[in-house]
C-alpha cells in the first residue's frame, strides 16, 4: 500500500532513491540538497537501504565515483546544487559519453558570485548542453515520482544517457508538503533490475571504457548523443505512461493549463508552475484569455510538443529563472528555435525573474501580462524583460 | 633438462602495440606493476585476475587506449585527469556490492597525483578504500609537452621552467607524495623504482595483499622528457638509487619512526642502528646520474645550483630519518 505522508522534497528525494534500490551513492554536503545525502545515511545506517554509501570529499568526487560505479554497472544515485553541480561539469560530459544512466537530484540554486544560497536555475540550465536529460518538478511528489522515471529512462537501452532532476532550493526542498510513497513492490516492477551491456568491470571479461577517439570517431560519438536523445523523447512519453498506469498520476513532457482559446500562455518550469496556475486562474475570472504551460522535460527539449502548444497562443510569454547574458533566458532561446521555421508562429517575449531566491510576486506577474498584452495589442516591447527589479539600488 | 622458473609470471596484462615512445620508463612499470599485481591477486584470492585498473589521463592512458584499440588485457577504465582515485574507489564500492572478489589499481603520473589529482587521492586514502594507486612518476607533465608539475626536482629543465639569466630551471623541491600518502596512516606506502624490478614487484605485491589502500610512488625514466639515451631508461632509474637521488622506503600504518629504507646499492656503505638505517654514504656522485640527462645539462655550469640539489636530497633523506654524505664528481 502506498503511504500518505508530508516530507519535504530532500526527503522525497532520498525516497526516490531509496525505492530506486542504487548499489553505490556517493554525495557530498551542499546547501540546499545537504539533506538529500543526510536522509540516505539513515536509511543505509537503519538497513532499509542496502547500498555502500561513499561520503566523498568533493562533488567532483561525488560524481566520479558514481561514473566508477555506473561504468562496473550498478544502479548509482547523488545530490547537489549550485557550486557543486559546476564542480562536476567536467564529468558531466564525460558520463553522458561514455552512457552511463547516473541519476542526480538537484535542489535547483544560483551560482555565485556573489554567493546565494536560494532558488535559481542557472546551476541545471547551464548543463544544458552536456546531454543529460533533465526533468524539473513542480512539487515534492513531482521530485519523487520523477526521479523514478528518470531512472526508468535513463537505463532504457536506447537512451542510456544519465538524468538530472530538479526542484527549487527552498521553495521545494525545504518545504513540506502532502507526498505519496509509492508502494516498494510496483516500483520494482517499474524500474526492474539495471543489468547493462555496454558498461561492465568483470575480471574474467575484461573491456576497456573511456579511450580516447581520435577526429575519425569522435564526432560520431558525440551524432550518437543526438540520436539517444532525441529516442529519449518517445522513451519518456512511454515511462510517463507506464508510471500513470502503475501510480496514477499523470506526466506529460509540456504539461498545459487552461490553454484552450488562451491568446496568451506562460511558460514556465519548476515550482513557479503552480504559482503561475492560480495566476491564470485569477486572470480568467477578469475576463483575460490567458493560459499556462510547465515544461516537465527540459532535456532532450521537446521540440513538437512546443510547436503544438505554440498553434493556441498569439503571445507565448516565458518566465524563466536563468539567464544568458546578451541573449535571454534558456526558455526563450529554446522556443525560439523550435518555432523559427514554423509558418504562423506566435510571439515570443521573455521574462527573467526570480533569480537568486527573489519571490515571484502576482504583482510581479501583472507585470509581465501586461507586456505580454502590449504585444497581443501589436505594440511593441522588449523581447527580454527582467521583472521585479529593485530599480532604487541599482 | 631443468627449466628455471621465471622471475615472474608470464602472463601480460600490458600488451604490445601500445603507442609509448622508445624506452618509456613508465610502460616499463606499467608491465612490471600489473604482473605483480596478479601474482599477488592469485596468491590473496586464488585469481590472477582478480583486479581492474581505473587510470587518470595522462601519458599511458593516451598511448594504451586509442580506440579502437587497447593494450589492455584486465578491466580498464579512464575518466579524467585528477579523479583516477574517486573512480577506483567507484568501481571498490560497487565490487562490494556485486560481491566481486579483487582489488582495484589505480594508475596515475605524477601531475595527476601530486597536482592536480592529491585531493581525490588523499580521499581514497582517508575512506580506507580496498585501492592500490601506483604514481607512476616521471617528474613532469609529459603528456602535454614537458611541463614542470610539483614532483619535478630541483634544477630540471622543463619547458616552464628553462634555465636562464634569472632560473636555474626548477626551483622548488621536490614535492614526495609517498609521505603526505603515509600520512593517512595506511596500511602501506613504498617508493619503488623501474631501476630496481625486484624490489619494485615485491612491492607491488605486499600493496596489493593489504587489506586497505595502499600507495606507491615509481619512479619512471622518461627518455623524451628528461633528454636522456633510450637504451638506458632502467640503469639511469638505477643510478637514480645508487647515488641517492630516489629513496627507496616502505613506511607501514603511518609509522614514520620505523621507516623501512632499501639499500641503494652501488658501493653505498648503510649504517643501521637496532635494525634501522640512520646514515648513508653514498659512493656514486648525483653527478653520474644527471650527466645523463639534458634536462640538466646547465647545472653543470651553475656549481651553485648543483650544491643547492645536494643540499635539498640530504634534507629529503633527513626526513626520512637518515644522514647521508653525497660525493662531489671528481673535477
Amino acid at each position: 500500500m502506498p503511504i500518505r505522508t508530508v516530507m519535504k522534497a530532500n526527503e522525497a528525494a532520498a525516497w526516490a532513491a531509496k525505492l530506486a534500490k542504487p548499489k553505490v551513492i556517493a554525495a557530498f554536503p551542499i546547501t540546499p540538497s545537504t539533506l538529500v545525502p543526510e536522509k540516505i545515511s539513515e536509511f543505509v545506517a537503519n538497513g532499509e537501504l542496502d547500498a555502500e554509501f561513499i561520503k566523498v570529499e568533493s562533488e567532483h568526487s561525488a560524481i566520479s565515483a558514481c561514473v566508477g560505479a555506473s561504468a562496473a554497472g550498478v544502479r548509482t544515485f547523488t545530490a547537489t546544487a549550485s557550486q557543486g553541480l559546476a564542480l562536476m561539469h567536467e564529468v558531466l560530459f564525460i558520463a553522458a559519453g561514455m552512457r552511463l544512466p547516473i541519476v542526480v537530484a538537484i535542489g535547483n540554486r544560483s551560482l555565485s558570485a556573489p554567493i546565494n544560497i536560494w532558488n535559481d536555475w542557472q546551476d541545471t540550465i547551464s548543463e544544458r548542453d552536456t546531454g543529460w536529460l533533465q526533468f524539473y518538478a513542480e512539487n515534492n511528489q513531482e521530485a519523487l515520482d520523477l526521479i523514478l522515471i528518470a531512472y526508468k529512462v535513463a537505463e532504457n537501452e536506447k537512451v542510456l544517457l544519465p538524468a538530472m532532476v530538479g526542484f527549487d532550493a527552498f521553495i521545494l526542498t525545504h518545504t513540506v508538503e502532502p507526498v505519496e510513497i509509492p508502494d516498494q513492490e510496483l516500483v520494482d516492477e517499474f524500474l526492474g533490475e539495471y543489468e547493462p551491456k555496454h558498461a561492465f568491470i568483470d575480471p574474467h571479461n575484461p573491456i576497456t571504457q573511456g579511450t580516447l577517439a581520435f577526429p575519425a570517431h569522435y564526432m560520431e560519438t558525440r551524432y550518437l548523443l543526438w540520436k539517444a536523445n532525441e529516442a529519449a523523447k518517445k522513451v519518456i512519453d512511454e515511462a510517463f505512461a507506464e508510471f500513470e498506469k502503475r501510480f496514477g498520476r499523470k506526466y506529460q513532457k509540456v504539461e498545459e493549463y487552461r490553454t484552450d482559446d488562451a491568446d496568451i500562455i506562460l511558460v514556465t518550469m519548476g515550482s513557479l508552475a503552480g504559482t503561475v496556475k492560480d495566476y491564470v486562474d485569477r486572470a480568467r475570472e477578469k475576463g483575460i484569455k490567458v493560459g499556462a504551460a510547465k515544461m516537465t522535460v527540459y532535456r532532450p527539449f521537446p521540440v513538437e510538443e512546443v510547436r503544438e502548444l505554440a498553434k493556441k497562443a498569439k503571445v507565448i510569454a516565458l518566465l524563466e529563472k536563468n539567464i544568458t547574458f546578451s541573449v535571454g533566458g534558456a526558455l526563450f532561446q529554446d522556443f525560439s528555435r523550435a518555432l523559427v521555421n514554423e509558418d504562423e508562429k506566435p510571439k515570443l517575449v521573455d521574462f527573467i525573474l526570480g533569480l537568486g531566491g527573489r519571490d515571484v510576486t502576482f504583482q510581479n506577474l501583472d507585470e509581465a501580462l501586461s507586456i505580454a498584452e502590449k504585444a497581443l495589442r501589436g505594440e511593441k516591447v522588449d523581447e527580454v524583460n527582467w521583472i521585479g527589479l529593485r530599480k532604487e539600488i541599482l | 633438462m631443468a627449466v628455471r622458473k621465471p622471475p615472474i609470471t608470464t602472463r601480460e596484462y600490458w600488451a604490445p602495440g601500445h603507442a609509448a615512445c622508445a624506452g618509456c620508463g613508465c610502460a616499463t612499470g606499467m608491465r612490471l606493476v600489473t604482473k605483480a599485481f596478479s601474482e599477488a591477486m592469485e596468491e590473496k584470492y586464488g585469481d590472477p585476475d582478480a583486479f581492474a585498473i581505473a587510470h587518470a589521463t595522462g601519458c599511458m592512458e593516451v598511448v594504451s587506449a586509442v580506440f579502437p584499440y587497447t593494450a589492455w588485457k584486465a578491466p580498464w577504465i579512464h575518466v579524467a585527469f585528477e579523479n583516477a582515485a574517486a573512480v577506483a574507489a567507484g568501481i571498490d564500492a560497487a565490487w562490494k556490492k556485486k560481491g566481486i572478489k579483487g582489488k582495484i589499481l589505480a594508475f596515475g603520473g605524477d601531475g595527476g597525483t601530486a597536482d592536480i589529482g592529491l585531493q581525490a587521492l588523499s580521499g581514497m586514502l582517508e575512506r580506507r578504500h580496498n585501492v592500490v594507486y601506483v604514481m607512476y612518476d616521471n617528474e613532469a607533465y609529459m603528456n602535454t609537452g614537458i611541463q614542470r608539475s610539483s614532483s619535478t626536482p630541483y634544477g630540471a629543465w622543463t619547458t616552464t621552467s628553462p634555465p636562464g639569466k634569472y632560473s636555474v630551471g626548477e626551483d622548488k623541491p621536490k614535492k614526495w607524495v609517498a609521505l603526505i600518502a603515509a600520512a593517512h596512516q595506511v596500511p602501506y606506502v613504498a617508493t619503488a623504482s623501474i631501476g630496481n624490478p625486484f624490489d619494485l614487484v615485491k612491492k607491488v605485491k605486499k600493496a596489493a595483499k593489504v587489506d586497505g589502500p595502499a600507495f606507491i610512488q615509481m619512479h619512471c625514466t622518461c627518455p623524451t622528457g628528461w633528454k636522456s639515451p633510450i637504451e638506458k631508461s632502467v640503469e639511469l632509474a638505477k643510478l637514480a638509487i645508487e647515488t641517492g637521488v630516489w629513496p627507496l622506503f616502505e613506511i607501514e600504518n603511518g609509522d614514520f619512526n620505523h621507516i623501512k629504507i632499501q639499500s641503494p646499492g652501488g658501493g653505498a656503505k648503510v649504517k643501521r642502528e637496532g635494525g634501522k638505517v640512520v646514515a648513508i654514504e653514498f659512493k656514486k656522485p648525483i653527478e653520474e646520474y644527471l650527466k645523463m640527462q639534458g634536462r640538466f645539462k646547465h647545472l653543470f655550469k651553475r656549481p651553485e645550483a648543483m650544491e643547492e640539489l645536494r643540499n635539498q636530497i640530504k634534507e629529503m633523506w633527513k626526513v626520512l630519518g637518515v644522514e647521508v654524505t653525497l660525493p662531489k664528481a671528481e673535477e
